[in-house]
């Protein structure tokens, strides 16, 4: 499902959403994040500090990405991990899939992973026939409907309770028909039930990380369901998959970009499960993995460093810049068409598949800057979608009548003069045929605005001669 | 070239850096060395009473229940008053560590098991290596008498921690790792508890027990013991 993106058909899919009435109903709840992340920074005074911190702790991680990747491959490997580099997904994909077939592994559990995501693993394993079982509830439920996430940690965030009874009763067919699945409570205890029993009869247990401490060779991964530890302490074999940026040098340097973490998703002070795997067992541990592999991802992230894209590379997946997106808000995350949705999605996209393929998602915002004005790592989000629509706009990749329409403005706004005498006339005008409504339910060239929507008559004066007027100011 | 030489490659390249240039040595290894402490928030800061009282109103917010008791001898029967309160079997498993072992588990009525658990057990105890007030967050280790199984399988998990061990701040866990297992060093698995397992995954409706124990109970023992790991 996620190899293929089909974010080039971005336009259509945002036309699909927006006309799908049980998404536009679900989509309510996205909104939640808002307040719970509101409060959650009210509580804490120190919170500005520390995304300070975080950021620093990033920008001089990245500007040393090469030793600190070192240190923790020779930390891992002391301990007596594994680590696998890959550059691309396709290198991932065939590690993970390397490993299964020596184990001779039938069934692998996962933990959340949005790298996995990105590689596309599910599938592949498919295809050498292991089953990949995702155990955190929200993947659970999006992998028996076949879909990709639709937010980063809150993959299910697009179904209702009623699609939620529905796919279990067709997946769990061993369970009475006759079965009360009315509550939520109802449908968290038979997921409980059946993945349990998949915890304990797994080969190998995959787990995304959080972040990689060079420090202690510690990967750390943060859940609230537990699903992640059960997913790396029950089968013989523990695999992360993580790409490069998730390396942080030392454990205090984790916990700054940890305070900052939750909060941001969730709204919560600190996630329940924060956990931290160095290495396989150790001698007399009577649980845990005899084996510990790390695959390190790059897939284009080299080369976003040192470039206008670099800022990027700190983002830590909270998905606040989403939670507070009213794109996002208004077309959910399967509309961007490939792995990471919202704000964050739009700018990392393009990196990843490229400008030709992603290039449509820079343009679907509206510069408003509440992604940017919420993101923990202080990520020029709005920019960097700058950045890219000139790119698109360079590559001639834009359909003509749009790069037109865009030459003809700037033609007019870098001639001040020329741009007073065109529109101030122009604004009377419509003032003047719009007097009596106060709007149009129409107006030529403006079907995209008008079809959804009046367009407010103006006021008569255009912006610039009004605020002459107002602040006497000499022009 | 191998995957690993071409990121190596291609990470240096867009850095403009060779890799072997001494002074970025020295910095990434002093930092590695010193491991710097960030900003700390206030909220989890002060004297040991103050900690405490920060730690269970925080692992209270986290719906994790808090008991204090006087002394270790005191735990079993705490532990049988908190299973009969929710109406739940007096079994009890629990691994090895020297904390839990030494406390007068035949004074109670309560069934015991030892090891690692298989997914069948309502209860474990697990004994804390730190606390941290600042989130009301338990540190629990893996080691050879402390099973990681038992923080997650049991549907009730019950934490034993001495009050002398909780923590302002997550870095005052992390400088107890090293003081007790070296620069760098620590066991396999760390796991940090910040109250019951839990879900929002269905129409953003919280609800706990998701994989892992549906209840924590922390018993805070006021005694002193010193770090026993």
């Amino acid at each position: 499902m996620s190899v293929h993106p089909t974010t080039s058909r971005f336009k259509d899919n945002v036309h699909e959403a927006l006309s799908d009435q049980r998404l536009q109903g679900a989509l309510t709840f996205a909104r939640n994040f808002i307040g719970r992340r509101a409060a959650a920074v009210e509580r804490l005074p120190e919170f500005d500090a520390l995304r300070d911190s975080a950021r620093a702790i990033k920008d001089h991680t990245l500007a040393h990405l090469d030793l600190y990747l070192e240190a923790y491959e020779k930390k891992v490997l002391s301990l007596g991990g594994h680590v696998h580099w890959a550059r691309d997904a396709a290198e991932a994909r065939k590690i993970v899939i390397d490993l299964c077939k020596a184990k001779g592994a039938k069934a692998v559990t996962k933990g959340k992973s949005m790298i996995s995501e990105e590689i596309g693993l599910n599938d592949a394993l498919e295809a050498e026939g292991i089953e990949a079982i995702e155990t955190d509830l929200g993947e659970y439920i999006i992998q028996l409907r076949g879909e990709a996430p639709s937010h980063i940690i809150a993959p299910a965030i697009h179904v209702t309770a009623r699609d939620i009874e529905q796919e279990f009763r067709k997946a769990h067919k061993d369970l009475p028909a006759s079965r009360d699945l009315s509550e939520p409570e109802q449908l968290l205890g038979e997921a409980r039930k059946i993945l349990r029993d998949k915890f304990l009869s797994a080969d190998i247990g995959v787990t995304g990380a959080n972040f990689l401490v060079a420090e202690t060779g510690a990967s750390i991964v943060v859940t609230n369901e537990g699903n992640a530890d059960l997913t790396q302490i029950l089968p013989n074999v523990h695999i992360v998959v993580a790409s490069v940026e998730k390396i942080v040098p030392t454990l205090n340097d984790a916990a700054q970009i940890l305070r900052v973490l939750a909060r941001s998703a969730t709204g919560q002070d600190m996630s329940v499960y924060t956990t931290l795997s160095a290495g396989p067992k150790r001698p007399g541990d009577p649980d845990g993995p005899e084996e510990y592999h790390v695959v390190i991802l790059d897939n284009g992230r080299s080369a976003m460093l040192g470039g206008e894209f670099e800022d990027m590379l700190r983002c830590i997946r909270c998905g606040a810049c989403m939670n507070h997106c009213p794109v996002y808000h208004a077309i959910g995350g399967h509309a961007y068409g490939w792995v990471y949705p919202g704000p964050m999605g739009a700018v990392l996209t393009p990196s990843l598949i490229g400008v030709k393929e992603g290039g449509a998602l820079p343009n679907a915002s509206t510069f408003c800057g509440r992604c940017e004005a919420v993101c923990p790592m202080r990520i020029p989000l709005p920019n960097m979608m700058r950045h890219w629509r000139e790119r698109e706009f360079e590559r001639h990749l834009p359909p003509a009548r749009q790069r037109f329409a865009l030459a003809l403005w700037a033609f007019f706004a870098k001639r001040p003069t020329l741009y007073r005498l065109a529109t101030s006339p122009a604004m009377r005008a419509l003032h003047f045929a719009g007097r009596s409504r106060g709007r149009f339910a129409w107006l030529p060239f403006a079907g995209g605005w008008t079809n959804a929507r009046d367009f407010a008559a103006p006021q008569g004066a255009t912006f610039q001669s009004r605020w002459r007027a107002k602040s006497g100011a000499v022009q | 070239m191998s995957s690993r030489e071409a990121i190596f490659a291609s990470i240096r390249r867009a850095l403009h850096v060779a890799g072997g240039e001494a002074p970025r040595r020295e910095i990434v290894a002093e930092r590695l060395a010193a491991a710097p402490v960030g900003v700390i928030p206030a909220r989890g800061q002060g004297d040991a009473e103050a900690r405490l009282k920060t730690f269970a109103a925080e692992a209270d917010r986290a719906q994790a229940s808090v008991a204090t008791v006087a002394e270790a001898a005191d735990v079993p029967k705490e532990i049988a008053r908190f299973l009969r309160e929710h109406n739940l079997p007096a079994h009890l498993r629990m691994g090895d560590d020297p904390l839990l072992a030494a406390m007068p588990w035949s004074a109670t009525a309560l069934e015991i098991a030892h090891g690692p658990s298989d997914g069948h057990d309502l209860n474990a105890v697990t004994a804390a290596f730190a606390g941290i007030a600042e989130t009301g967050t338990v540190a629990l280790l893996s080691g050879p008498d402390n099973p990681t199984t038992l923080n997650f399988l049991p549907d009730n998990a019950i934490v034993v921690l001495p009050a002398d061990r909780v923590e302002g701040a997550i870095e005052g866990v992390f400088k107890r790792l090293r003081e007790t297992f070296g620069p760098g060093g620590g066991p396999r698995t760390v796991n940090l508890v910040t109250g019951p397992s839990r879900s929002a995954d269905i129409e953003q409706t919280l609800l706990l027990g998701a994989h892992g124990p549906r209840r924590l109970h922390i018993v805070i023992v006021k005694e002193s013991f010193g770090s026993t790991h």
